[in-house]
């Protein structure tokens, strides 16, 4: 054999090895999309908060219920959304939508997720909202960075600015709305765009 | 010549490779899992798990899904250093030339 098969041989080999350890179809533009859904989203909790609770939000009034809704509306459409372009994106690339590696990723990601999301529902039933922001930023970037493991290596990095962002949330529960928009809103849009020129068409 | 020495016979094939590539970042993989991977037919990547399982670089676990038999393969610990060897060695060679 000569080095040009061995260069091949490596080259292949690496490939094998994401191929068949890494989802990689994910698509970018469903994290474009599921930027805008949190800015508007957003927007709406915003103005609801304003208009008809004095700018405070009151436990168990009607408008934490509405907002509460807004938000699941947001994650729901985000899900649905990144389901529907990351199938047609796995199809086009002749792969599996449901196989190994993307069941991997999904079990992956939803660990931190839904251990985030249950402690949130704990504290928020003992009155302790000041912290929500802050808290869905963290368990959201240390879901990102437990998936990465299994996907496109980069949602590391937007994890960990997740993860900064929630911190500094923390820190200044006063800014917790403006970082949750930076965090779940211009974060994905960015990231999106980038990810799509990178990665979606080709 | 202790370079030459490192690239192993046993690896020396391109199903076989990728026999390998696979399970060393895979905890295990089935035996459809593989043959779809590598686009390999029944009988050729039989024949390659069986070299690699006499080599002792890979162990083979047979058992039933509901009732369907199904293969599992996982690499040993002497096959992952070998593999290793033996990438160290492509990529030395690669550099030397």
């Amino acid at each position: 054999m000569e080095s040009k098969d061995y260069l091949k041989d490596l080259g292949e080999i690496k490939q094998l090895m994401n191929k068949s350890s890494r989802f990689i179809s994910l698509s970018g533009l469903s994290g474009i999309l599921a930027g805008f859904y949190a800015i508007i989203g957003a927007a709406v909790a915003y103005w609801l908060v304003i208009s008809y609770s004095n700018g405070t939000l009151i436990l168990d009034s009607k408008i934490f219920r509405l907002v509460l809704l807004d938000l699941i509306l947001i994650a729901v459409l985000s899900i649905i959304t990144a389901v529907i372009l990351t199938t047609r994106k796995a199809k086009k690339h002749g792969e599996k939508i449901w196989d190994n590696t993307s069941k991997r990723l999904v079990i992956n990601f939803l660990i931190p997720l839904l251990a985030g999301g249950f402690y949130i529902l704990i504290i928020l039933n003992q009155q302790k909202y000041g912290q929500t922001g802050a808290l869905m930023l963290i368990f959201y970037g240390l879901a990102l960075i437990n998936a990465s493991k299994y996907s496109i290596g980069n949602i590391r990095y937007l994890g960990i600015i997740e993860i900064i962002l929630g911190l500094i949330c923390a820190l200044f529960p006063g800014y917790g709305f403006w970082l949750w928009v930076l965090g779940f809103g211009i974060m994905h849009i960015i990231y999106g765009t980038w990810m799509h020129f990178k990665y979606d068409n080709n | 010549m202790s370079i030459i020495n490192n690239i192993n016979k046993v690896f020396d094939h391109r199903i076989r490779l990728g026999i390998m590539s696979i399970l060393m970042v895979n905890e295990y993989a089935d035996f459809n899992t593989l043959k779809e991977l590598l686009g390999a037919t029944d009988g050729n990547l039989a024949s390659h798990t069986k070299a690699l399982e006499k080599a002792e670089y890979i162990t083979v676990e047979k058992q039933f899904i509901g009732r369907k038999p199904n293969t599992r393969y996982t690499t040993t610990k002497l096959g992952r250093i070998e593999f290793n060897k033996h990438i160290d060695a492509l990529e030395k060679l690669i550099n030397n030339q």
